[in-house]
């Protein structure tokens, strides 16, 4: 089939603007929703603050319920709460109801590991000169954290980049969808050339301008 | 001003527990700078959190001030940590934030206001003379340096106790010298009650008045530094003090059997006595010095000398006896 490049050119924006539009939703939810509940299983774990083994399990067993579902079945079988949040169960916003789902178990799983890299020394100090929780949390975990979190951001958001590509099974559209509907089901090949070497260098600048932030932050 | 009483620790564990510190009960008095030693896994460093309740006590109880703190809560316990500055031997310093913003985190803590943080934090960073590190990151910064900031870091919002823990074990010879004098100094100038928990006896004789020797979770000995060093009452003791003190022979004088070497302490004012040329003079002895030394503790000599005696038996009986009456203390230590 002859490639009408001016149609692909609109067909791209509009595939960018979805994802962008899934993506930035989800990792909203993420920074939101799985820093707190990162936060929360690190504090509940073994020796913190929180020490907690009933409600440490609960957080662990959510998350890693959430991660260890392929994503394509978790697309399903969260539609009928999809279509409770969203009013909908097609489209972008439909799709970022589960990919937000998905960014916030994996990202807090990401912040409970960095946190787990801060000096168990620091936070001790801070307890001995009677800082109070929230003050540890604020002013000791998150910042000595910074430079991890911001990786584990990069990664969920790169993640989020292949997942959205699923989308597609519930009109959520996006670049992933793109090349799949016109590269592989139409065989048209250019395009999905040009569409996977544009998810290339999405992720690439991705990933270099997380390595940027990561370098200006890190006072290590 | 700080109180043990009956203090244990029990760290549970799934094949059987551990004591950490077991019936300990002792008193820290107002101003002093008390050393606890031991090596490690004797218990002080858990002892010494039961102070600011880093670490509860299974039982016993812990006064500060008068003021039984073991089961402090809450807002409670806060007010008494605010009242209690901890140097610690890894420093524990906030990595992103500056030298004058970790200081100034222990403020904000403490509930100053940002105009007093303004004179506080310059005011502590003076005396521990690292003024001009005010905007470094500890990334930058000597062992010796951290440990300063740490320094000022516990004592900032001028607490009435500093505890430090191992302050000086990640740092070299020098660099603990220094630090050790600047906690002498702090403790001087602002009469801040001052616990120092070490295994270093080196460190204790340098800055303590009192010391309490630990093992295996008991205290087995607490005296004024100088007497621990001049009697210690324990081979453990004995263990620690003969490894500062370091009065080794060759052994081609140890290996020797009957081959009797005197040991002679002697201390205060007996030290300055010329008990050594006396005995010589009066019993016609010949007397071999093989090693010896005068440590000043707190300002007071003790002494110990290892000699070797000959001459005839009588003689040498006489002044054996003589020495014995007229020293500290004189034991054999090799031969018969």
């Amino acid at each position: 089939m002859e490639t009408n490049y001016s149609v692909l050119l609109n067909d791209l924006i509009k595939a960018f603007n979805e994802t962008f539009l899934m993506c930035g939703i989800s990792l909203v939810a993420a920074l939101v929703l799985g820093i707190p509940l990162g936060i929360f299983i690190f504090l509940t774990g073994k020796g913190m603050l929180w020490e907690n083994k009933i409600t440490n399990f609960i957080g662990c067993f959510i998350v890693n319920i959430v991660r260890s579902t392929p994503f394509i079945i978790l697309l399903v079988v969260l539609l009928p709460f999809t279509q409770l949040v969203a009013g909908t169960a097609i489209g972008p916003v439909a799709a970022s109801v589960p990919l937000a789902i998905v960014s916030v178990a994996f990202y807090a799983r990401l912040v409970e590991s960095s946190l787990h890299e801060v000096d168990k020394g620091v936070i001790e100090a801070a307890t001995a000169f009677g800082a109070s929780h929230l003050r540890i949390i604020k002013d000791v975990l998150l910042p000595e954290s910074r430079a991890g979190l911001l990786r584990g951001f990069i990664i969920t958001a790169i993640s989020l980049v292949g997942y959205s590509a699923m989308a597609g099974i519930v009109g959520g559209g996006g670049i992933g969808d793109l090349a799949i509907r016109f590269g592989y089901y139409r065989y048209q090949t250019d395009v999905m050339f040009i569409t996977v070497a544009l998810i290339i260098l999405l992720v690439q600048g991705m990933q270099s301008f997380g390595d940027y932030l990561v370098k200006k932050s890190d006072k290590k | 001003m700080i109180r043990f009483e009956n203090i244990s620790i029990v760290f549970p564990d799934k094949k059987r527990s551990f004591k950490a510190v077991d019936d300990v009960s002792f008193e820290i008095k107002k101003g002093e700078i008390f050393g606890i030693v031991g090596s490690s896994g004797a218990g002080k460093s858990t002892l010494l959190r039961t102070i600011n309740l880093l670490q509860r006590p299974t039982s016993g109880n812990v006064y500060v001030d008068e003021q039984n703190i073991t089961d402090l809560k809450g807002e409670d316990l806060r007010k008494l940590r605010l009242n209690i500055g901890m140097v610690f031997q890894q420093f524990n310093l906030i990595r992103s934030k500056t030298v004058y913003e970790n200081i100034a985190f222990a403020l904000k803590i403490a509930g100053k206001t940002a105009e007093e943080i303004k004179t506080l934090v310059p005011e502590a960073l003076k005396v521990v003379g690292l003024t001009e590190k005010a905007n470094a990151y500890p990334a930058n910064l000597s062992g010796g340096q951290k440990q300063r900031v740490g320094i000022a870091r516990a004592i900032a919002n001028k607490p009435q106790i500093l505890l430090c823990d191992e302050p000086t074990s990640a740092l070299d010879p020098e660099t603990t010298e220094s630090v050790l004098k600047l906690l002498k100094e702090i403790n001087e100038k602002f009469g801040i009650t001052t616990v120092i928990i070490t295994h270093e006896m080196n460190v204790i004789k340098k800055i303590c008045n009192r010391v309490a020797v630990m093992s295996g979770g008991e205290v087995l000995e607490l005296d004024e530094i100088f007497n621990v060093f001049a009697s210690p009452g324990h081979e453990f003791t004995k263990g620690l003090i003969n490894h500062t003190i370091n009065l080794e022979l060759p052994e081609r004088f140890t290996e020797k059997d009957n081959y009797e070497i005197l040991k002679i302490v002697y201390k205060g004012d007996k030290a300055e006595e010329a008990v050594i040329s006396q005995t010589i003079r009066k019993f016609n002895v010949d007397m071999n010095i093989l090693h010896g030394k005068i440590e000043y503790i707190s300002g007071k000599p003790l002494g110990i000398l290892l000699v070797r005696l000959d001459g005839n038996v009588n003689d040498v009986t006489r002044a054996k006896e003589y020495i014995r009456n007229n020293t500290y203390k004189m034991n054999v230590i090799n031969g018969n």
